[in-house]
């Protein structure tokens, strides 16, 4: 296996990691949630990557390009990032929905001082 | 088809109840309870064509597409074992919030993200492609975090904060587990994932099913991944904490990692052994963090991660009695911790306060109370006749006779700290001695107190009824058509992709 086809995944996965890293350790709230919309994005990314094949067109069928010689990207993983972007919309939006009643009541972003709950 | 109707019911539940449920008084706790008494009603036929009519297993393409393009729904004993499950606790939690979420405003949304809960749990258990399963996953874990956080108090929002951060960790993994997959083998459909991966000797094999683990993991609140667990089900309103305890860890964690290990991927046994350290480990820890709280909820939350230590020492010995021991667990838990958190919402409903040294003359004033939460407590710790006994000793037979007598001396150990707990419970929640009570007795507001409203007693005796009589499930003729099939299904993992791929 060669090093130099293999970057762009192992980018990817770099940025999952930065993203995974910055949910675990970030101690304010507004940092978590822009870690996690990284960590989506890479994501979403890694799938665009997986598809993608070197000289390829994109994957419609037009009457002038009917013939099977023509490579195509693969269509699949493009229509689970549409599924994938709407999930991680939605679960950013309740993230900051969330995060703002958090701050209507303890008047900081900061987690270290909110924690009522423990033991 | 009715194995659909699974996923539109709910749905299509959730639209209707928004639009007219704002406007008119009372329909959704009408309307959203009938609906899911009809899914009970489904999911027992299902059981039984099941049983008459498919032979073992039953394939719907959506949209007519072949297997490996189309999505599967898949129907098979497993599933309508979880089915069956869900929708019954789903059915008698929705009848004892209606006058439970008469404290809560907006009673229509609760009802809406409640079914929005209950089509995403489904969805995960009926289909049959690994992105479906992710996407229905995904509708259930955000309908249950905004349900955490439904009484928007200071609490409430934190535990629903911890609850999305480590939730979405793991969907992120899963999400990069199915990608893998994905780039791998080319297909999402899991039978034809089985198909192709034939062993597990590649790396990335050994990879994926990490992650796989690792995601579903958190989802079941596995112990070292368990903290956000004892902070999100007590801060939700009691009906949900019985949801997200009874059912949602079962199907999103323990159901899923069933799925992927024994029916995806081929099974090598050191991935057992690993899934029996993790159930040790959790029934360990959990139940040691249960013993000294004092708060009714959060003890039962603890409670639940040392009960799914149980389910998953059950399968992860990896025989079929063990297996059996495992899933009866699972049905087991899932009607009494379900009912456990009944009782703790109709305390709270009375006393407005979740400390068990704050309850007082419970069993004087509500003896339909005390009766449940009695027979839940037994259950819970395993005593007979109750159905906790018979599936802790399946459980206990399955490791002695697979030689696992350190688990199974585990098991027996952690049994008995779960009744002290409970005693704990029963004593100072519910059966106090006179003498504690004589300072009281000049408070007359608190012995006024009565019993709480007719439906809420009715899901709760229901689920106590169930308790003392589910044992007979383990009778042999009744076992054949309900467990032990379900049990085939788990221990042949390869009959799954053959019955699919046929």
């Amino acid at each position: 296996m060669k090093f130099y086809p293999m970057i762009p995944y192992i980018l990817c996965l770099i940025l999952f990691f930065v993203g995974l890293y910055g949910l675990i350790v970030k101690k304010n709230l507004l940092k978590i949630i822009i870690s996690f919309i990284i960590m989506d994005n890479a994501l979403n990314l890694f799938f665009i990557v997986l598809g993608y094949k070197k000289d390829a067109s994109f994957p419609v069928f037009l009457k002038n390009r009917m013939s099977s010689s023509i490579s195509m990207v693969d269509p699949v993983p493009q229509a689970l990032v549409l599924t994938s972007i709407v999930i991680g919309l939605s679960v950013t939006i309740l993230m900051v929905a969330v995060a703002l009643r958090i701050y209507e009541k303890y008047r900081t972003f900061d987690i270290t001082e909110i924690k009522n709950l423990k033991g | 088809m009715i194995i659909s109707l699974f996923i539109i019911l709910p749905l299509a539940t959730v639209f209707i109840n928004s639009i007219i449920g704002r406007f008119v008084n009372k329909f959704s706790d009408v309307f959203v309870n009938i609906v899911n008494f009809i899914l009970v009603v489904l999911s027992f036929i299902s059981l039984y064509q099941l049983n008459t009519y498919y032979n073992k297993i039953f394939v719907y393409q959506v949209g007519g597409w072949a297997i490996p393009y189309g999505i599967s729904i898949v129907m098979d004993h497993l599933t309508v074992f979880m089915l069956i499950v869900v929708n019954i606790v789903a059915f008698l939690v929705g009848l004892y919030s209606i006058s439970y979420m008469e404290r809560y405003t907006e009673k229509w949304g609760f009802y809406s993200l409640f079914e929005l809960m209950l089509a995403g749990m489904n969805g995960v258990i009926i289909s049959g492609d690994l992105f479906n399963i992710f996407v229905f996953l995904e509708i259930a874990s955000i309908a249950s975090y905004a349900l955490v956080a439904f009484g928007t108090e200071r609490d409430e929002l934190e535990a629903a904060f911890k609850y999305i951060v480590l939730s979405s960790i793991s969907t992120g993994l899963i999400l990069l587990a199915i990608a893998l997959t994905y780039g791998y083998t080319s297909t999402l459909n899991l039978a034809d994932i089985a198909k192709t991966i034939q062993s597990s000797d590649n790396l990335l094999v050994k990879i994926i099913i990490f992650l796989f683990i690792l995601g579903f993991g958190i989802k079941a609140a596995v112990v070292p991944l368990h903290w956000w667990l004892p902070d999100a089900h007590p801060s939700a309103p009691a009906p949900i904490s019985a949801m997200l305890s009874g059912v949602l860890i079962k199907t999103l964690g323990v159901y899923l990692i069933i799925r992927v290990i024994f029916n995806v991927f081929p099974l090598y046994p050191k991935l057992l052994t690993i899934i029996l350290f993790l159930g040790i480990l959790s029934m360990l820890v959990g139940v040691i963090l249960a013993l000294y709280q004092w708060d009714y909820k959060r003890l039962l939350a603890y409670h639940s991660i040392s009960q799914v230590g149980y389910m998953l020492l059950g399968i992860g010995l990896g025989t079929p009695l063990g297996i059996l021991g495992g899933i009866f667990h699972l049905l087991n838990h899932s009607i009494f911790k379900s009912l456990l958190f009944l009782t703790s919402g109709a305390l709270e409903y009375n006393f407005a306060t979740r400390d068990l040294r704050n309850y007082f003359y419970v069993s004087k004033t509500m003896r339909n109370t005390t009766f449940s939460a009695t027979v839940g407590s037994l259950s819970i710790a395993g005593v007979p006749p109750f159905n906790g006994f018979w599936s802790k000793l399946l459980i206990i037979i399955a490791c002695i006779e697979s030689k696992n007598i350190f688990a199974g001396l585990v098991a027996i150990v952690v049994s008995i700290l779960t009744l002290a707990s409970f005693l704990k419970v029963l004593k100072y929640g519910f059966y106090k001695e006179n003498n504690e009570l004589m300072e009281y007795k000049s408070k007359p507001e608190i012995l006024n107190k009565s019993e709480v409203p007719f439906l809420m007693r009715f899901s709760m005796i229901t689920l106590a009824f169930l308790c003392i009589i589910l044992g007979v499930l383990l009778y042999p003729e009744i076992r054949e058509v309900f467990l032990s099939k379900a049990v085939e299904i788990i221990y042949q993992g390869g009959l799954y992709k053959e019955f699919i791929l046929k």
